[in-house]
């Protein structure tokens, strides 16, 4: 039988954890440093590479994704070492897709060429907004205007672009929304993200909500046709929602983000990157540690980034599966959830779920509706057992 | 080892007051100067040791120190002070501590004055022979005016205040003049050294290490570690395996005579043998006579408990038995639901009691529970002439058969500044009040109200706070039952009556109550996949009606590799979560709304 990761492909993720300035609404591992000796890091995430290479030697590599952090603060050079590395190391495929996270400031626009160079061919850029006085809410150090410059560029420059938009922020209306939506579609290419604002705990608006001083957030029914409009504007413009918060012409999605969602095998390199990684059969998860420098300084001494390794049962495996698959618009196979989880979706809650035109089951299949991926989590928790 | 102390050199007394007067923190001070607890171990309101006490900022439970007092006459003398509570829900606390001393310090909030509990506390402490010594707190307050409030001592309780003690207990002000009159002022205990052991059992707990501990008060004779004990009303037999007193650890102790306050161990398994007010003697020389025994709580308010989980029961009733050792004022009885299963209705003197019992039962147990809608006892006149008792509103017979239903009524009283008497009086007057006296002691006033006990149970008290800005004081006594036009309300989830919700209401006010409840509910129930009508309705007429929207947005936004483990832990917590619920059809109620459905925010 087909290795069950065979479903999702295999991607490989590293993290640059450095960002320009903390925004006040990002609980991702990023930090800001003074100085970065970029010798030390290169080395290291060479090292990385290597370690991972034997231990999945021989597998075609899908996907490559620079995340953070803000990856386009890494020096053109650096991203075309590790590129190289990560050729030599791996057979790719011959779509190899190669994306970069970015930033819209004139500084890292600068890079563009370098990275194209080095091979990346395709860039997400995170724009959040396109109003200024909201981006300064957000803690951005970026105009709408140099947004869009440095989008500019990334399009003239990249293959492939993307941005990332924050909505449903404070204060915003649904009428403003969609005249921002519709803004935003006039400059997406064939792929964008649309998250709603979140409020993650440990982070400066996760305080200021947690004292009652975050005030405008939308209440649920405004959220909810807040995402719904979403769905109807981006579906009639041809860039339908694939995933929860993505959006694509088809054929367009994020390869890497799917093999996420489609539970395939990913390796994490750098601080805070988690992996899933099938090894002599065996779905195992790894972490690093989080913090930037423990983490340089592990790999330099011990050779290995890894704190953990564990294998996964199959059980959580399932769990996970669903847990991702659902909230792709294609949904999952439901002969491989029971295969992994060893029985059988709940057919009950299903059904009682599919009356409620929340899920959308076929032979062999299980996806949600619209109206269903706005509640996944309660789904979610139903389906769990 | 100690051995007893001779009467003389033994004081006793308990700290009473009103609510957030300060007798915890002046018990503090007590103990702190005294040097009974080492410094380093001191903390603000060190006696109240349990969870609740301490979030709430309130005394809960009465409880005993021995300190010991080496006063300015050369002799070491022995005291033993019991802190009490001060909110009216406790005051069975303070009833049966009076019993086993011969004292009571009455501290007033000399910013505040005389308040409703001190009123009620001093006729306790009166009705008990109680050498009472007047203590004005918190004068370390700009607000504070001890001159006044002597006055007002003097007038509204008519008991001599020119030796009432200006103290801080905050600061320690005057608390070595607390301890000289506490060793001047107060008289010693009586009792026979030689007489047959005689001893009162002013209270009980369950500890975890030492199972079933039971705190006495030695009357006539002497208590041994290996003595063979005898509760007189119980027929119980025990061998005394650990005897000690209370600083507030447990430190052993070889004996205790008369007049001393001490605890005992005793392998006690039945922890039914153990009574509060009992009388304990010894097996094989009993005394003649019991001691009258305390006059047993009457609860007020009653609700079922049914655990979250059905399998639980065994470890409900293992918890209330335990629970019900240490809280005297607490009953409880069987009961079965077709809805929640097997579980109790029980009884409580207010619904702070009922709340922290439930609290208390929850964490200290580790127990999920449902409690359905409190309510207080109707009485029922059948039309063949049996009256019946309505606990349960639930148990409400077929009409056709009921002549007519009667409700328990109270006595309140209130003082109140008297900018706030406007508010109090529209309070009484919402709730089917009728006012029976007013009067002015200065620019306060005190009014009696005659109101229904169902109306004040809930959340009177917390509205009475809330319109006068806390400077109202509250006590009632039940004063008999009245007939009235009530009305059994019940409450449909989802077009499925939910039992733990319905309640008996006044027919007029039962559309106000019905919209308030079904309003409330519609708040307190989390949305649901689907839209979920909420309604009351009186036998088959809904009088109100609400919808709860079904759920429409739920998903995590961003959720990609790195979440995959910390994802899918959350969804499982939040899935626990979920089982702490307790389901009615397919709907999801959460504990909480049970009670939380019948207070009415204004
Ligand atoms: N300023 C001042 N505050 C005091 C003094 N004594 C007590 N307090 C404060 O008054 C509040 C109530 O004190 P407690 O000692 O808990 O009162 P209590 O009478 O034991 O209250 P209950 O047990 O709930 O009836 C606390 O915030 C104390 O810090 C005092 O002498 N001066
Ligand atoms: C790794 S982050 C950002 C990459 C890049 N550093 C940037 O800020 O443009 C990926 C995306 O997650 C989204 N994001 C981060 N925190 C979020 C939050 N609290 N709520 C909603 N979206 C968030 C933002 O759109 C962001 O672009
Ligand atoms: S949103 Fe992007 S730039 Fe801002 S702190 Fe997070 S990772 Fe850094
Ligand atoms: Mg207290």
């Amino acid at each position: 039988m087909m290795e069950d990761w065979r479903h999702g492909g295999f991607g490989l993720y590293l993290h640059w954890p450095f960002c320009a300035a903390k925004c006040p609404y990002c609980d991702f591992n990023s930090h800001v440093a003074a100085e970065i000796d970029i010798t030390r890091w290169n080395r290291a995430y060479l090292s990385e590479i290597d370690r991972i290479g034997e231990l999945t030697k021989g597998r075609v590599l899908n996907t490559v994704f620079f995340g953070g952090g803000t990856p386009s603060l890494m020096p053109a050079e650096l991203v075309a070492s590790l590129l190289d590395q990560i050729r030599a190391t791996w057979p790719t495929a011959n779509d190899l897709e190669i994306t970069l996270e970015a930033n819209p400031t004139s500084a890292e626009a600068g890079r563009f060429r370098g990275y194209a160079d080095a091979g990346v061919n395709r860039l997400s850029m995170g724009i959040q907004a396109l109003n200024d006085d909201d981006l300064r809410r957000l803690g951005r150090l970026h105009s709408v205007a140099e947004a869009e410059r440095a989008f500019g560029i990334a399009r003239d420059t990249f293959e492939r672009v993307s941005f990332d938009l924050i909505y449903a922020r404070q204060g915003q209306t649904l009428a403003e929304w969609r005249a921002e939506l519709t803004r935003a579609l006039h400059m997406a290419v064939d792929h964008f993200s649309l998250y709603q604002l979140t409020i993650e705990d440990g982070t400066a608006f996760g305080a200021r909500h947690a004292a009652g001083k975050l005030r405008g957030l939308p209440s649920e029914d405004l959220s909810a046709d807040m995402y719904l409009i979403t769905q109807d504007i981006c579906e009639a413009a041809g860039l339908p929602a694939y995933e929860v918060s993505n959006h694509a012409r088809p054929g367009m999605e994020s390869r890497h983000n799917l093999i996420y969602w489609r539970y395939g095998d990913y390796a994490g390199i750098g601080p805070g990157a988690h992996g899933r990684l099938t090894l002599n059969g065996i779905k195992t998860a790894t972490d690093t540690p989080k913090a930037p420098l423990r983490w340089l300084e592990m790999v330099e001494t011990h050779r290995s980034g890894e704190v953990l390794a564990e294998p996964v049962p199959t059980q959580d495996q399932a769990l996970e599966y669903l847990m991702f698959g659902l909230r792709l618009r294609e949904g999952i196979d439901t002969g491989r959830y029971a295969r992994l989880a060893g029985q059988a979706l709940d057919a009950d809650a299903i059904h009682e779920m599919a009356d409620l035109g929340l899920l959308d089951p076929s032979p062999g299949q299980l996806r949600a509706t619209r109206e269903g991926r706005a509640v996944l989590d309660a789904i979610l928790r139903r389906l769990f057992p | 080892m100690p051995r007893m102390t001779q009467l003389d050199l033994i004081r006793n007394f308990s700290i009473v007051a009103h609510i957030d007067h300060g007798k915890s923190t002046l018990a503090d001070r007590l103990i702190q100067m005294t040097g009974t607890v080492a410094e380093r171990d001191m903390k603000a309101q060190m006696l109240d040791s349990m969870d609740i006490e301490r979030e709430r900022g309130i005394t809960i439970k009465a409880n005993t120190v021995r300190i010991e007092y080496p006063a300015k006459d050369g002799q070491t003398y022995v005291l033993n002070l019991i802190d009490t509570p001060g909110h009216v829900d406790f005051a069975y606390e303070v009833s049966r501590s009076m019993r086993a001393v011969e004292g009571s310090l009455l501290v007033v909030d000399a910013s505040q004055g005389v308040e409703a509990q001190t009123l009620a506390n001093v006729y306790q402490a009166i009705d008990a022979n109680h050498e009472i010594v007047p203590v004005l707190n918190k004068i370390d307050l700009p607000a504070a005016d001890p001159a006044a409030v002597k006055e007002n001592i003097e007038d509204v309780i008519g008991i001599d205040a020119s030796d009432a003690i200006p103290i801080s207990a905050k600061t320690g002000l005057g608390i070595p003049d607390v301890l000289e009159a506490i060793v001047k002022r107060l008289p010693p205990p009586k009792g026979e050294r030689d007489a047959p052991l005689k001893a009162m059992l002013v209270d009980s707990w369950y500890d975890s290490y030492l199972g079933v501990v039971v705190m006495i008060r030695v009357m006539d004779g002497v208590i041994r570690k290996g003595d063979r004990i005898k509760m007189m009303q119980t027929g119980a037999v025990y061998g005394i395996d650990k005897l000690a007193v209370l600083k507030p650890k447990m430190i052993d102790i070889a004996e205790l005579g008369p007049g001393e306050i001490g605890v005992f161990t005793a392998s006690i398994k039945q922890v039914r043998d153990t009574r509060v007010g009992d009388t304990i003697t010894h097996e094989k020389k009993p005394c003649a006579t019991p001691l009258a025994g305390f006059k047993p709580a009457q609860p007020v308010v009653f609700c079922g408990l049914f655990p979250v989980d059905a399998n639980d029961f065994e470890a409900l009733r293992d918890a209330i038995e335990k629970l019900a050792l240490n809280d005297a004022s607490f009953s409880y009885e069987m009961e079965t639901s077709a809805a929640l299963g097997f579980g109790f209705r029980c009884g409580f003197l207010g619904l702070l009691h009922l709340e922290v019992v439930r609290d208390r039962l929850e964490r200290e147990y580790d127990l999920d529970l449902i409690t359905t809608a409190p309510s207080v006892v109707f009485k029922l006149h059948m039309k063949d002439g049996e009256v019946r008792d309505l606990h349960n509103p639930a148990d409400m017979p077929d009409l056709t058969y009921v002549d007519h239903i009667e409700e328990p009524r109270i006595k309140a009283t209130i003082m109140v500044p008297d900018d706030y008497l406007g508010d109090v009086l529209k309070l009484c007057q919402d709730r089917r009040g009728i006012q029976m006296d007013l009067t002015y002691a200065g620019s306060r006033a005190m009014v009696v109200y005659d109101l229904p006990l169902a109306e004040v149970v809930f959340d009177f008290y917390d509205r009475l706070k809330s319109v006068t800005k806390g400077y109202a004081s509250f006590d009632y006594q039940i004063s008999g039952y009245r007939e009235d036009y009530l009305v059994k309300m019940s409450i449909l989830v989802n077009d499925e009556p939910v039992d733990a919700l319905s309640i008996m209401v006044h027919r007029e006010r039962a559309e106000s109550r019905g919209r308030a409840m079904v309003e409330k509910l519609k708040e307190l129930i989390p949305r649901h996949m689907f839209k979920i009508p909420i309604q009351a309705a009186i036998g088959g007429r809904v009088i109100a009606r609400e919808t709860l929207s079904a759920m429409r947005k739920d998903v995590t936004a961003k959720c990609y590799g790195g979440d995959a483990t910390r994802k899918k832990k959350l969804l499982e917590k939040q899935k626990a979560g979920k089982k702490k619920m307790r389901q009615f059809g397919k709907v999801e109620i959460p504990q909480q709304a049970f009670i939380s459905a019948l207070k009415m925010d204004n």
